[in-house]
């Protein structure tokens, strides 16, 4: 149901009173809606479905999740679960039993 | 490309798996909820490379697959008419409906278009008035809104000759009906991350301690879904059952509000049928009354539908996780991609399709000699 | 209609998809009988080979070879269709040489005279009809072979979609070379003469309700050259296939079915070039199903392998070439992938799951 595929905002326009971009997917580019992230600027990456864009996608939340698969195996013995490590540091104190966001 | 390939990476996989391996003492049952994550685990061979204990069920999370046949037949009617231009996702044309499909209705004259995006099928209409163009709008949450602003477009831009023909289905309620369900096996879910990029994940927590299951917010890349995996895994052996976002990049709690406030004014949630599972309260979108007028279903009266299922076709057990598809009798042989009596076989996510065409090999020798093809 | 820019951009076509519905099932041509898939191997089996009979036609190769005279020619015949004319990198006129050039060399014969029919709609361009005449011609010359008989007729408007070509070629086929899927054993190594997915991608890019900008053109080109610098290594290759419709994918399990050997692909040296991916992936498409016109794939025996990939790789046409697996014992008649992550999944024969998708 979810065939999204992240793409760079190149430019964006007016055309008919709604917000559209052009988006380049790693070379591929295409027109995409824009109308569901009005504050999404040129340069920042999306996720697009069927012609919208419906997530911005967050650079640094990508790059903190695959230095966490990285660090797998590695910090256990010493330090104990990296991830609960990192949301401990998060909510200043042990993790709570709710929505986690990591 | 960005965003992908650093989540592919092979070294990076065989530590997560090597990390669920380590974790798993028991053996527990998990289900996907979505249709792309069926197709990922299957094509990469992540359920190959899991622990055995660690089962992964495939649950309903393919649209095409669960189109009510009604619907599908009511398509196929609106899109013979001489005068209609039926547009459509690719997915919609080979699920067969009572006796032929989209693509048969397009070999007998019918003007049927495959389009990538709805806004395509309304600048069809654009540059077509003198037709009728109908477009099928099909899909779980992530596709809703980009259907919602097309038909809020139509009607903004007073473009007369368009219609959607609705048929929208929602995650939560197909949760509950799977873990309600007295046969349910179910321990864990990974919940639909872009289903979750737009809805956020406030329809999660009351269902996961109802039932006490965990429910991990999962993405569609190997490492994706190997992280969905390895944390409803360690939820489960620790005895816990809460909600948790394993795919934070592309998901917000609070989902895209633009989108939901679109998703408020187009749309109503109705009762639906699901295909081989049967009616789900409250469990689909239909156009809300304000869009009526670009509703197909009420543009086109379709009368006298008479939907007709193949006796064999088994596809609500395989969809609700309590059959194998080669444990069925007609796989490979009366069922196969080329002649399916069912959705599940028709899309590539289908569970029956996927196991088909990727996983023959595995299967006991027999049921696989049987389901190849001879050219 | 008077200029190209005038034809009417036709709603999308399925040219390597195919339907899924047996022909039993229903009494008319569908547009899946033309996908190079299932269905077409229908049409043959069940109408044409009954009606033709005949001992070559019972082969069922790409080219015919026959003996004529004491020579050893190959014979081939292929009509284009394509839409639109004009694409990036190349038109139906180019099409229509190598196509026919190709199916010849993966006889291992250098494709010598071309024939060349041309189904003309009423009403096109002159200058349309010139372009694609020019191009052809071209082709011709870079592929050294000549043109040496044509016919054309004209069909009312309406009926022809612009221009539909037909050619036929014959060449001789060298001695000691004797290309068949049957001559594939086990241990035979795989290799594919460069990067898949490109002409697919290039054709689709212009295509309407898929338009999208990408600096993809197609990679249609004459092969003769190169299947002659891999012969010159040895005469002994065991089969050749030039995967156009139905893509890599279909070209592996055709082989894999008439030898009765198993195949096995690595995944990760399939070349896939990064746009072609990335359009598939917009698409919900596999690279593995998409036509190529300019590449091959060989199956060659285990010890000539390193010597017939430094001939491709010392070829323009070649340059890229890559061993991406070999031929063994087990699953007879199945193609199966390691994936990049280590499982294993079976590659089918493509049946109508091209069609973009959503999910």
């Amino acid at each position: 149901m979810c065939l999204a595929v992240p793409g760079r905002v190149l430019d964006i326009e007016e055309r008919d009173g709604t917000r559209m971009a052009t988006v380049d997917f790693g070379g591929v580019v295409k027109e995409v809606c824009l109308e569901y992230l009005p504050d999404l600027r040129v340069g920042e990456y999306a996720i697009v479905h069927v012609g919208f864009a419906l997530q911005r996608l967050d650079e640094e939340s990508a790059r903190q999740t695959l230095e966490l698969f990285a660090e797998l195996g590695l910090l256990q013995e010493e330090f104990g679960d990296p991830w609960e490590a990192a949301a401990a540091d998060a909510a200043g104190s042990e993790p709570v039993e709710e929505v986690h966001n990591q | 490309m960005k965003y992908i390939d650093e989540f592919q990476d092979p070294e990076l996989a065989r530590r997560l798996l090597d990390d669920i391996h380590a974790t798993v003492t028991r053996p527990w049952a998990l289900m996907e909820v979505c249709g792309g994550q069926t197709h990922s685990i299957i094509r990469h061979g992540i359920d190959q490379l899991l622990p055995d204990k660690v089962e992964l069920i495939h649950g309903p999370g393919c649209p095409v697959c669960v189109t009510p046949l009604e619907v599908i037949d009511k398509a196929l009617e609106i899109a013979s008419r001489p005068e209609v231009i039926f547009c459509s996702f690719g997915d919609m044309l080979r699920v067969p409906g009572t006796g032929r499909d989209l693509f048969q209705v397009r070999g007998e004259g019918g003007d049927v278009r495959v389009v990538y995006s709805p806004l395509d099928a309304l600048r069809i209409a654009q540059q077509n008035p003198d037709r009728e163009v109908v477009f099928f709008g099909i899909g779980f949450e992530t596709t809703a809104p980009p259907n919602a602003m097309t038909v809020h477009q139509a009607r903004k831009l007073g473009i007369q000759n368009f219609s959607m023909l609705v048929s929208h289905v929602r995650v939560p309620p197909a949760i509950e009906a799977i873990m309600s369900s007295p046969s349910c096996r179910v321990q864990g879910f990974l919940a639909a991350g872009h289903v979750c990029s737009v809805m956020g994940m406030g329809e999660y927590p009351e269902l996961a301690e109802r039932f006490r299951v965990p429910i991990v917010v999962t993405g569609f890349e190997p490492l994706d879904i190997l992280e969905g995996v390895r944390r409803t895994v360690r939820q489960l052996e620790r005895g816990e059952h809460t909600v948790d976002n394993a795919y934070a990049r592309a998901v917000r709690a609070e989902g895209n509000p633009a989108a939901r406030a679109m998703l408020e004014d187009v749309f109503e949630v109705t009762d639906r049928a699901w295909r081989g599972i049967g009616v789900i309260p409250q469990s689909g979108w239909r156009l809300a009354p304000k869009y009526r007028a670009y509703d197909a279903e009420h543009r086109f009266s379709v009368e006298g539908i008479r939907t007709q299922e193949p006796a064999e076709c088994r596809s609500g057990e395989v969809l609700q996780g309590l059959l194998k598809p080669h444990e069925c009798e007609a796989f490979g042989t009366l069922c196969t991609p080329r002649t399916p009596l069912g959705a599940t076989m028709v899309s590539s996510e289908g569970a029956c399709a996927a196991y088909y065409l990727y996983r023959r090999l595995d299967m006991p020798a027999t049921k696989a000699q049987e389901a190849t093809p001879v050219v | 209609m008077s200029d190209t820019t005038d034809l009417p951009v036709p709603a999308l076509d399925v040219e390597a998809w195919t339907c899924p519905a047996p022909l039993r099932d229903r009494p008319r041509v569908v547009m899946g009988h033309g996908g190079g898939g299932v269905l077409s191997a229908e049409l043959v089996q069940q109408i044409f080979a009954p009606a033709f009979g005949g001992e070559v036609l019972a082969q069922m190769g790409d080219a015919a070879v026959l003996s004529l005279g004491g020579a050893r020619l190959a014979f081939s015949t292929d009509s284009y269709v394509v839409r639109p004319l004009f694409f990036p990198g190349g038109s139906i006129g180019d099409l229509a040489v190598n196509g026919t050039v190709n199916d010849l060399a993966m006889s291992g014969a250098r494709a010598a005279y071309l024939s060349c029919g041309f189904i003309l709609e009423e009403g096109v361009g002159l200058d349309v009809v010139t372009r694609v005449s020019e191009a052809l011609g071209a082709a011709a010359r870079t592929a050294c072979v000549e043109v040496a008989t044509g016919d054309t007729k004209v069909v009312e408007a309406g009926h022809g979609d612009g221009i539909y070509i037909n050619t036929a070629g014959i060449g001789l086929v060298p001695a000691g070379v004797d290309l068949r899927p049957e001559r594939v054993v086990p241990g035979d190594v795989v290799i594919v003469s460069g990067a898949i997915g490109v002409h697919g991608v290039a054709v689709m890019s212009v295509r309407e309700g898929l338009e999208f900008g990408v600096e993809i053109k197609s990679d249609c080109a004459a092969l003769g050259g190169l299947v002659d610098a891999m012969l010159a290594v040895t005469p002994d290759l065991h089969v050749l296939r030039d995967p156009t419709r139905g893509g890599l994918a279909a070209s592996l399990n055709e082989i894999a079915q008439a030898s009765g050997t198993g195949v096995v692909i690595r995944e990760r040296d399939v070349p896939v070039p990064p746009a072609v991916a990335n359009a598939c992936a917009i698409l919900g498409l596999d690279p593995m199903y998409i036509a190529n016109e300019g590449k091959l794939v060989a199956f060659v025996p285990r010890e000539h392998a390193d010597a017939v990939l430094a001939a491709m790789r010392a070829h323009p046409l070649g340059a890229d070439s890559v061993i991406i697996g070999e031929a063994v014992e087990a699953h007879p008649g199945m193609v199966v992938a390691r994936t990049g992550l280590g499982g294993t999944r079976v590659v089918d024969l493509p049946i109508g799951e091209q069609l973009p998708r959503i999910c």
